[in-house]
């Protein structure tokens, strides 16, 4: 769905944020990981068009993005920011989740339908008329999420959906990925949050300055604990757990080790 | 000797109709490191703003009770004077930026610019803080050009170059690598050790687990417990609460298998490997 070749780009010349980037991706849920500054949001904002690259060529759904307008390429990709501050700027939630679904030329009850149904996702049907401002920070990245779900884009990009996130708002979140993921849809992730990525994605990407250091199945990546730590990441909790406790294979999931438990017991 | 005491804490913000903190008691020693956990909305940063004044003295709204610093009244000081001894990261990062530094640097010198720190102390402390929190390289750099998990550690380090005597972070490293979050955690304790006491609002409950002395856990306002963080995690109510425990806790308890000797599930890898080890697996 999105094919990237030797991408390179750089804020000021001379110090180089992203160089030679090659990547493909397709419908797996995807998360990328790593350092603070490793360039993954001005990656995701290459993807979008947000910025232009200086070398190498997108193509977002056959489309080139290079030459493809934003308002084009807003119907297809869709991006929650990673600071909400930067997304939001109507007046209301309400308004503020149809603002996009209009923009790119919803009709308005097709808009308004999509809306609601994005706001009662992320639980938000009670503050409707709320200023967006006044939400709290885990409200906040809430709505950002629903603002761009309700424009029903093929590709959904979140830049750490799970900040400021309670036990019940990460799984909310993971409900929405999932729903998302059933609809077809390619859900790519940015997040420091390993539990989450072990639960919830098939791919991970590692990036480490500027350029792609790890690519491939989620438990394969997490079995590289010094690659990992050369990007300033690590395995989640239960995965250093289990390999401490001298388990060969790499475990993902709290229920990965209780079930692996109970078949030891059993024999 | 108690640093923060703080007697029948009720407060409700300007328009709401509900309290966000319901009557808190409890007491800081100095040189604690105290973890507060508890749901969205739980009140978690309103009592961060309550101990650095700006509950009530910015938001207004209806107060009672009593919070000490130090032996001084919250309430009968001014926001100025409390911030000389209270220092606090906030949750949002970017609302912590003056919006007026042309530069991570300058941004960093401008708290001390503005208690008077001497012109030599005051490059000491910077160097420090950059180097502490890794942010050497975008020095020069302007404020909103950072990324996201920069401007934390830079609003990290603009509270630590200011030395106060408490520290109050409320969720410092939501947006942190996670060997950025575990090197700022491994800071924030050699300060406490240094006599520093410490607040601090968390979602991370790992980290919690591993290095807060006590843990304070709130529910709609109103505290619930505090104490140590073997106790509160394996209170069996704690997803009543909306917390979930340390992963760790979970699959001990999952297992039913506590810390030899007592009634408490293990809360840290260590603990959790120390009871596991030797099981079939
Ligand atoms: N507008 C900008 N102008 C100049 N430099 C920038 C700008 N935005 C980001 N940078 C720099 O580019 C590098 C990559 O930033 P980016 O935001 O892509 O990192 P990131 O991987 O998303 O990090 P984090 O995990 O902290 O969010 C950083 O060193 C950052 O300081
Ligand atoms: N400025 C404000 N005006 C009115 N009500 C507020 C304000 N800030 C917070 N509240 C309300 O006070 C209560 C406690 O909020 P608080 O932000 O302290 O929770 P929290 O535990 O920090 O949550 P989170 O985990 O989302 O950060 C909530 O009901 C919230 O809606
Ligand atoms: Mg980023
Ligand atoms: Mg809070």
């Amino acid at each position: 769905m999105i094919k990237v070749s030797d991408l390179s780009f750089s804020y000021r010349k001379g110090t180089p944020v992203l160089s030679g980037i090659n990547l493909e991706l397709d419908q797996r849920s995807t998360a990328i990981i790593g350092q603070n500054g490793a360039g993954k949001t001005t990656f995701v904002k290459l993807l979008k068009g947000l910025l232009k690259a200086d070398e190498g060529d997108i193509f977002v759904n056959n489309h080139h993005v290079k030459e493809t307008t934003a308002a084009e390429l807003a119907k297809t990709i869709g991006l929650v920011f990673q600071n909400p501050n930067d997304q939001m700027f109507k007046r209301t939630v309400l308004d503020e989740v149809m603002f996009g679904p209009l923009n790119i030329k919803m009709d308005k009850q097709q808009a308004k339908e999509n809306a609601l149904m994005a706001i009662r996702m992320v639980d938000l049907q009670g503050k409707l008329d709320i200023n967006p401002h006044d939400l709290s920070l885990s409200e906040k990245k809430l709505l950002c999420i629903a603002a761009i779900v309700a424009m029903d884009p093929d590709i959904i990009i979140l830049d750490e959906p799970t900040i400021a996130q309670d036990h019940a708002g990460k799984e909310k979140i993971k409900q929405i990925i999932k729903a998302l993921k059933d609809k077809n849809k390619l859900v790519m992730t940015i997040i420091h949050d390993m539990d989450f990525v072990a639960e919830n994605f098939e791919r991970t990407i590692v990036f480490n300055e500027g350029k792609v250091l790890l690519d491939g199945d989620t438990r394969q990546v997490f079995s590289q604990k010094d690659m990992l730590k050369k990007a300033h990441v690590e395995p989640p909790g239960i995965t250093q757990l289990a390999e401490m406790l001298g388990i060969q294979e790499t475990i993902l999931t709290v229920e990965e080790f209780i079930h692996r438990n109970k078949e030891a017991a059993r024999d | 000797m108690n640093k923060i005491v703080v007697e029948g804490l009720k407060y409700k913000y300007p328009l709401s109709d509900t309290l966000a903190l319901d009557d808190l008691s409890f007491q800081v020693k100095e040189g604690e490191f105290i973890g507060i956990i508890g749901k969205n909305s739980a009140g978690k940063s309103t009592l961060c703003q309550a101990l650095v004044g700006l509950v009530p003295h910015f938001y207004k709204g209806a107060y009672g009770g009593k919070v000490f610093i130090d032996g001084l009244e919250v309430k009968n000081q001014t926001i100025a004077d409390i911030s000389l001894k209270v220092g606090m990261v906030f949750q949002n990062p970017f609302t912590q930026v003056t919006g007026s530094k042309m530069t991570v640097y300058e941004e960093i010198a401008f708290g001390l610019e503005n208690i008077g720190i001497p012109r030599s102390e005051m490059i000491a402390r910077i160097d420090y803080v950059l180097d502490l929190l890794k942010i050497e390289q975008v020095k020069d750099q302007n404020p909103f050009d950072l990324s996201g998990g920069q401007m934390q550690r830079m609003a990290i380090a603009s509270i630590i170059a200011m030395k106060p005597d408490i520290l109050v972070l409320d969720e410092p490293t939501s947006q942190l690598d996670p060997a950025g979050s575990e090197e700022v955690f491994q800071a924030i304790q050699s300060l406490s050790k240094q006599g520093i006491t410490i607040i601090l609002a968390e979602h991370k409950m790992e980290k919690v687990a591993l290095y807060c002395h006590r843990v304070l856990l709130l529910d709609d306002g109103k505290m619930v417990d505090i104490n140590t963080p073997g106790k509160i995690f394996s209170r069996g109510d704690l997803e009543q609460h909306g917390v979930a425990a340390p992963v760790y806790t979970r699959v001990c308890k999952e297992l039913g298998v506590r810390k030899a000797g007592t009634s408490e599930f293990p809360v840290t890898l260590a603990e959790a490997e120390s009871v596991l080890r030797g099981r079939k697996i």
